[in-house]
């Protein structure tokens, strides 16, 4: 086996950058912090890529398996003799996988920001807390095992809090990242509640003991029943609850929209490359335990994935926030990935599913990181996110536009890019699997078609705008990561991901299967070719479908007003039913008790005081008294 | 004496050396040059220190009255980097005009205390304990009074000299009814004869009580506050965080080795001293407005903690004292480092002076907050797990309504510490005490406190090694 222990540096070179840039950062200027933490970045994603040709490739013997290996652990915390907290380095497939997205994307976005951020105010600030949150992601990543990644996880919340209220000067920044800490905190409590549960029921947090086969979670598959489920099924779908958090997954993804409210270049990396996907990393690192002990666990995440994917799709064909736009985007994204790991067997070809919702976590990763820094470029240039405000800039920004319109055409699943390939595997895995959700994902296939060009040509076709400044194209340190991912959007299809990560380490035959490939690919073009009607030039026919919609148009331009719904149940019934009577419970008994108990020891230290007189005589005669009374306790009463 | 005789008594022979060389450097240095004492104390000190870590054999000398063993040998590798953190801090008030003469006493006083100490940790018999003792108590007590020329210094070191004058009388008188009633004073014949006879017990009693004065226990604890604010501040740091870890480390040796058959009365006697301890010492604390008295009293109160450990009389139970006295000597030292450079520079002490430190000096804030916060046990910093571990030692050994007592205890001193932190970041002053430099010495002092309080929480091998060393009873 081949030594890997370098793989440590790999969240620690991120982790020595915060700490300098955090503490010295105001020492230098600005752009040095960012040099800095740049060339850092690109030092952990020249060790990812290492790794990556070595796993995959150089240290890979033919026609065996990828098995995981632990290039590093150690013991922090024992709890007994048989639960331990460990802190680790777990290498394989998906993790190695995740290495190569979250260093590519962070390497290019830490690029982007020099230009992107240049002049703002907290600059080296900035680059510190993306560091923070590249070490935070990729100790989440390798983690060895469910309390590691439990930390880590805990970890790339607050570093996605700092980020989202990075403006703290903005009230809704400020809100959108207390929002997102919220929401997410609270999925977490389920998180936390299912690793209790899976390490009472199976004595480990270690994920090879967890996810192997013939291991205690799998083999006894124990728990007592609950409301008709099985211990396991429950912990699992509570651990999902964390998973469906952290990757907005219906209902727990209204903090995402909100969430852009953070600088774009964080959208792009934590709000639509990396922390999102976190949740489907983390069914996929328990896919085995999801898969044989607990199917219907499975069934949730899938249809939770379905549900939220066509939810999502739907509000981003009405909304006018570029943004907004593209987290909805991300949110439906997510639900496809979710979705094939919840339609997905476990072994062989029946593994497909896994195999298709990794896959489209990393072609996702590169062009929705591409769609999100092009926005940005976008938004620099016109100082607006509104869609209304935009118009015709295909003629000033040409690097901009040609990259989006790739980045669009991939999401569409256009033949021969890379979201075509993933897309593809997803919806053969769901079309053999369940056949409702291959229906509601072939529809959302086409809206998504829809949506995107719908974006695109509001952006650089449409109405001639007249600027205030003439828009002009981004700097170079913007555009060049722009093209980078525009190749990665381009040629990663054709990594051959059904050898490298499957479900059981195998690699297994897959190819193109025209039945569900020729029809999904008509409905995208569909949806393009309504777009381009539709938006191409100025017309009425937008205002009359959304009059002619009604109400339905309506529901989805307000997001199903899920917001007002949260608000309701929250201000109106727990506020005023629970949290009143609490408050007034609070205030009275409990403090009252407390301000007595409080009245009680300072009368108490008062009574007292005589003993400190400061008399030596009566020093020694307590001394002597305390003596003597421990001896007519113990010797005569005892 | 090979050197395999000099390794077992490298602490001792190295302190007494050392000692010896200042008082003759000393003696050769013109008053103009006295300051040339601390660089080579600090010299020869971390000689000692790196000795001390050099790997420890295990045996026993001079026919069995003096023994060590790599766990001892740990507790007095912990003591040294201690008062090693204590002489960092001290430079600033030892290079005082008028401290700065007679210099070399203070550290020939406290390597003479130290290696009494280390005598009482190695001994094997209790001749052995109690001559240690006595070398560790009356240079205890020149210290206290080391600047006599103030009234409440002088004061100190007679109130120190008179109590543990009374207190050894008790202990001695408990020493010769254990010669009475076993017949030796090894400590391996006295625990094997040793029974729950009412005169051992009795005789079991004054030893503890002599002791207790030692860790200052209540009833006990009377001289603590007097003397620890009559004595200058780097004294009362050694003697709260040096002299009482080093005494819990004798007590619990010897409870484990020598009382192990009176298990159950020791076990009931800590429980009600530990109990009375912590609310007495918190009580006190409470009202406190000068921060010399304020440190005195909650460190009364951590000696109570200090006990549950002990009554486990588990390995763990070892374990959770070394690794809390441990944790206790850089959290204690990060607060007394900063009551001292406070004090050295502008000679305020109390409470109230401390208004508005924030604005002023953020760095010693923040280091004060975070010995505050570690003695408080608020994680993650150190003092957290050293609490965390004592508790669970009690707790697995069936103590629960004490732990519950210790957890209350534990809340009611949170909030006095975080008096201290609230002065120092919410209240506003007026005249709040303006920024100042200590010198390189007293900032590498603070900053080795800071260190540890922050590292030994998070690196888990400390507790490991010290697991692997410690025995229990069972």
């Amino acid at each position: 086996m081949t030594d890997y222990t370098y793989t440590l540096l790999i969240p620690l070179i991120p982790l020595a950058l915060f700490l300098f840039t955090g503490l010295t950062g105001h020492k230098f200027k600005p752009v040095v912090s960012g040099l800095i933490g740049t060339t850092g970045l690109f030092v952990v994603t020249i060790l990812s890529y290492m790794t990556a040709i070595r796993y995959f490739w150089t240290d890979h013997v033919e026609g065996m398996g990828y098995t995981s290996l632990k290039a590093f652990e150690t013991t922090w915390i024992h709890f007994s003799d048989k639960l331990t907290v460990n802190l680790g380095v777990l290498i394989d497939p998906i993790s190695v996988m995740m290495l190569i997205v979250v260093s590519t994307v962070s390497f290019m976005v830490h690029i982007y920001s020099l230009g992107y951020m240049k002049g703002e105010v907290g600059f080296a600030r900035f680059f510190s807390f993306l560091s923070l949150f590249t070490f935070s992601m990729m100790g989440l990543v390798l983690a060895t095992n469910i309390f590691q990644m439990y930390i880590f996880w805990e970890l790339v919340g607050v570093s996605s809090f700092l980020l989202i209220g990075f403006y703290y000067t903005k009230p809704s920044a400020v809100s959108a990242s207390k929002k997102a800490f919220i929401v997410t905190r609270f999925a977490d409590l389920g998180f936390l509640i299912g690793i209790l549960m899976l390490s009472f029921m199976t004595d480990t947090f270690d994920f090879q003991t967890l996810v192997s086969p013939t291991g205690p979670a799998i083999t006894q598959v124990g728990g007592a029943a609950f409301l008709g489920l099985s211990g396991i099924t429950w912990a699992l779908i509570l651990v999902f609850m964390g998973g469906a958090g952290k990757s907005a997954m219906f209902p727990l993804h209204i903090w995402l929209p909100d969430a852009m409210e953070g600088p774009t270049p964080v959208s792009a990396l934590i709000h639509a490359a990396t922390m999102v996907v976190a949740g489907v990393y983390l069914v996929a690192r328990l896919f085995p335990v999801y898969s044989l002990a607990a199917p219907d666990a499975l069934h949730v995440v899938a249809w939770v994935g379905g549900f939220s994917s066509l939810f999502a799709a739907i509000i981003a064909c009405t909304q006018t926030d570029i943004k907004r736009v593209l987290a909805y985007s991300t949110m439906s994204q997510i639900g496809y990935m979710m979705l094939a790991l919840g339609v997905s067997g476990y072994g062989g070809h029946d593994g497909l599913g896994f195999m298709a919702g990794n896959f489209h976590l990393f072609t996702h990763a590169m062009f929705k990181a591409l769609l999100f820094l092009g926005a940005g470029a976008i938004i620099h240039a016109v100082h607006s996110n509104d869609m209304k405000d935009m118009g015709g800039l295909r003629k000033y920004m040409p690097i901009t536009h040609i990259t989006f319109l790739i980045a669009c055409l991939t999401i569409a699943g256009i033949p021969f890019l890379s979201g075509f390939f993933s897309k593809d595997e997803i919806l053969t895995a769901a079309f053999h699997h369940n056949m409702p959700l291959f229906i509601i994902e072939f529809a959302v296939a086409g809206l998504t078609a829809f949506y995107m060009f719908r974006l695109y040509f509001s952006i650089f076709w449409g109405k001639e705008t007249h600027y205030h400044h003439t828009p002009h194209e981004a700097p170079a340190t913007m555009t060049i990561p722009l093209l980078i991912l525009a190749f990665g959007s381009i040629f990663a299809g054709y990594l051959p991901f059904h050898e490298l990560v499957t479900s059981d380490g195998m690699p297994f035959e897959a190819h193109i299967e025209y039945a569900v490939a020729i029809p999904s690919v008509l409905i995208g073009l569909l949806g393009i070719a309504i777009a381009t009607i539709m938006y191409r030039k100025q017309t009425e026919i937008p205002q009359r479908l959304a009059t002619g919609f009604g109400y339905f148009y309506n529901w989805a331009y307000h997001k199903f007003y899920m917001d007002e719904v949260y608000l309701f149940v929250t201000k109106k019934i727990i506020f005023n039913y629970i949290s009143r009577p609490v408050a007034w419970f609070d205030r009275h008994i409990v403090d009252g008790f407390m301000n007595l108990i409080a009245r009680v020891i300072e009368r108490s230290a008062y009574l007292i005081k005589g003993f400190q007189s400061g008399r030596i005589q009566q020093y020694g005669f307590v001394f002597v008294s305390g003596t003597i009374a421990l001896v007519i306790i113990f010797i005569y009463l005892w | 004496m090979t050197i395999n005789d000099f390794l077992l008594m490298r602490h001792e022979i190295m302190l007494v050396l050392i000692a010896l060389i200042l008082l003759i450097v000393d003696l050769n240095l013109k008053p103009t040059q006295k300051p040339w004492i601390i660089p080579v104390a600090m010299v020869l000190f971390i000689i000692h220190i790196i000795v001390g870590f050099l790997p420890a054999p295990e045996g026993t000398l001079f026919g069995g009255m003096f023994r060590s063993t790599p766990l001892i040998n740990m507790m007095k590798n912990v003591l040294n980097i201690g008062v090693f953190i204590i002489m960092l801090q001290s430079y600033t008030w030892i290079m005082k005009p008028e401290n700065r003469e007679k210099m070399s006493e203070y550290f020939v006083l406290m390597f003479s205390t130290l290696a009494g100490m280390y005598f009482m940790i190695s001994s094997g018999d209790f001749l052995m304990f109690y001559l240690g003792l006595e070398t560790a108590t009356i240079p205890m007590a020149a210290l206290a009074a080391y600047t006599h020329h103030q009234t409440k210094s002088a004061e100190a070191g007679v109130k120190l000299i008179l109590s543990s004058a009374l207190s050894s009388g008790i202990l001695l008188f408990g020493l010769s009814l254990i010669y009475g009633s076993t017949g030796s004073i090894y400590f391996t014949d006295v625990a094997a004869s040793f029974g729950a006879a009412p005169m051992q017990v009795l005789a079991f009693l004054f030893f503890f009580s002599g002791m207790a004065f030692k860790i200052s226990l209540v009833p006990f604890h009377l001289w603590t506050a007097d003397v620890y604010e009559g004595s200058p501040v780097n004294v009362t740091s050694y003697f709260s965080v040096i002299s009482k870890g080093a005494a819990s480390f004798i007590l619990i040796l010897i409870l484990y080795k020598v009382f192990f058959q009176l298990i159950e009365v020791w076990q009931n006697v800590l429980y009600i001293i530990s109990v009375l301890t912590m609310v007495v010492g918190n009580l006190f604390a409470l009202r406190q407005k000068n921060m010399k008295r304020f440190l005195a009293f909650s460190s009364i109160a951590q000696a109570g903690f200090i006990l549950l450990g002990m009554m486990a009389g588990s390995q763990m139970g070892m374990t959770s004292v070394i690794y809390f006295v441990l944790v206790y000597i850089f959290s204690n030292l990060g607060a007394f480092g900063v009551v001292s450079a406070i004090e050295a520079v502008t000679g305020k002490v109390e409470m109230s002076d401390y208004n508005g430190l924030y604005r002023t000096n953020p760095r010693l804030s923040l280091l004060m907050m975070l010995a505050m916060f570690s003695l408080a046990g608020i994680p993650p910093v150190a003092g957290f797990f050293g609490k965390f571990f004592l508790f669970t030692s009690a707790a697995s050994a069936g103590y629960y309504w004490l732990v519950f007592i210790a957890v209350l205890n534990a809340t009611v001193s949170l909030y006095y510490y975080l008096m201290v932190v609230k002065a120092m970041f919410i209240n506003k002053s007026d005249e709040p005490i303006a920024f100042f430099r200590s010198d390189n010495m007293t900032r590498a002092g603070l900053l080795l406190s800071a260190v540890g309080i922050v590292v030994i929480g998070f690196w888990s091998q400390v507790y490991e090694m010290i697991n692997n060393l410690s025995v229990g009873l069972f």
